[in-house]
């Protein structure tokens, strides 16, 4: 375990690992709001919305995740973040989601159209925001 | 006579092609097993995490979850098998069915009226031609199943679950499928998926002693409410990876035992050709020597 202000952090998908490593902040969008979190951070289990995931790794430039939903657990200086579908910003297809975002613009009528739109939302934000 | 020989020549011809076909598919088996463990593998952390996020929770909060409430007088239940598409992998879908029947027919004792789900072409077929009622079933994907799967199956089911008085309502739900133990050993079982017991995970804190306080946000309910369902699903994934891994499994062995046969045939025809062979010639020989003396007599004689 790091000793001086690092946190352990996983970003996880359903079926495998996406992300992990140490890094000195995560930030990320719950429910309540956008959480910032540093090193010893108060436990915290918290839902998150689709939306991206920024993570400030110890070396290296800074890292952006589109995650669709799922949820934030800290604790003991380690961060989870687990997300059923979970994409770093250069796995991300921009074109497609751009293409995906007007295609569930355009059929707004489906059920899953607005969530559609915010995950392919996210994945073009993180996209952005890496470039 | 020949004609029996030409014929073993050509039995042991297809036994050969046929033993190259299944010697090719068990190394494919045997190949595919290997990404179907490592699939298992990458899995895992966030089955792991979200355990140990739901315990966390159920352990520090009170909360009633429609979907871990036990209902008074259950007299419904779903039951999820879990079979493969294709064939050729011994009795593994066999055993899988068998495996079903006895829950069902346990449940029945029970009481309870059955509804089932099916995964993977081989219990649809079952299914179909006995002509017994499925209420929904999803192939195609048995051997290397997409969480994608787990999720559309795990929504249905919950609906399920969480509907009171629609025509698919369901009290538990039951999910049959085969456990990878080894690369020998696979065995069917059945796990009650709803109501959810949190079995697995951080332990319970002893009087006293402290697990880190988490603070949830928004709040207890609505964190609850998130993890639950994503739990069911992971938990239907899981089984669905084990079932994937031992079905390869499986077809890896009966394609070993259909090898092995036909190596044995092959031996076998060889002999049987070999003796017709001999015989033929025999045949021919004494053939020959019979008319020569037939000759030989038939001029001493003149």
């Amino acid at each position: 375990m790091a000793d001086n202000d690092q946190l352990q952090v996983e970003l996880v998908a359903a079926d495998r690992t996406v992300w992990s490593g140490q890094a000195s902040m995560v930030v990320a969008k719950t429910a309540d709001g956008d959480i910032g979190i540093l090193r010893n951070h108060m436990p915290v289990l918290s839902l998150l919305v689709d939306g991206v995931v920024e993570i400030t790794p110890v070396d290296g430039e800074k890292i952006f995740g589109a995650v669709d939903g799922g949820f934030l657990s800290v604790a003991n200086n380690r961060v989870s973040i687990l997300s059923q579908f979970a994409l770093l910003s250069d796995e991300i297809d921009v074109d497609q989601a751009r293409a995906e975002l007007e295609s569930a613009q355009a059929d707004s009528d489906a059920d899953d159209a607005a969530d559609r739109v915010r995950r392919a939302e996210a994945r073009i934000r993180a996209y952005e925001r890496a470039s | 006579m020949a004609v029996s020989l030409r014929e073993y020549r050509a039995r042991i011809k297809s036994t050969e092609s046929m033993k190259k076909i299944t010697r090719a598919m068990e190394l494919i088996a045997a190949s595919r097993i290997i990404k179907a463990q490592q699939r298992a593998q990458s899995a895992a952390p966030y089955a792991r995490e979200l355990t140990r996020a739901v315990s966390a929770v159920a352990t520090y909060s009170n909360v009633d979850h429609p979907l871990t409430q036990e209902p008074e007088n259950p007299t419904r239940a779903a039951v999820l098998i879990v079979t493969s598409d294709r064939g050729l992998a011994g009795a593994y879908s066999s055993s899988v069915l068998k495996e079903a029947e006895r829950l069902a027919e346990r449940l029945r004792e029970e009481g309870k009226e059955i509804q089932t789900y099916i995964c993977g072409r081989k219990g649809e077929a079952y299914y179909k031609f006995r002509d017994r009622p499925v209420v929904a079933s999803w192939t195609g994907f048995s051997d290397q199943p997409s969480y994608e799967a787990a999720h559309e199956i795990g929504t249905t089911l919950i609906d399920a679950f969480l509907d009171k008085d629609g025509e698919h309502a369901v009290d538990e739900v039951h999910v049959v499928f085969t456990r990878f133990r080894s690369m020998l050993v696979q065995e069917p079982t059945d796990v009650r998926l709803l109501p959810l017991e949190v079995v697995e995970g951080e332990e319970k804190p002893e009087n006293g002693d402290v697990l880190p306080l988490y603070e949830f946000e928004p709040s207890p309910e609505a964190v609850l409410d998130g993890l639950l369902p994503q739990y069911v699903q992971s938990r239907i994934f899981f089984a669905l990876l084990q079932a994937a891994a031992s079905e390869l499994a499986a077809r890896q062995k009966a394609m070993k035992s259909a090898t092995d046969n036909a190596d044995e045939l092959i031996k076998k025809y060889t002999r049987i050709a070999n003796q017709a062979r001999q015989a033929g010639i025999t045949q021919e020989i004494s053939e020959i020597v019979g008319g020569v003396n037939a000759l030989a007599d038939a001029q001493s004689g003149e």
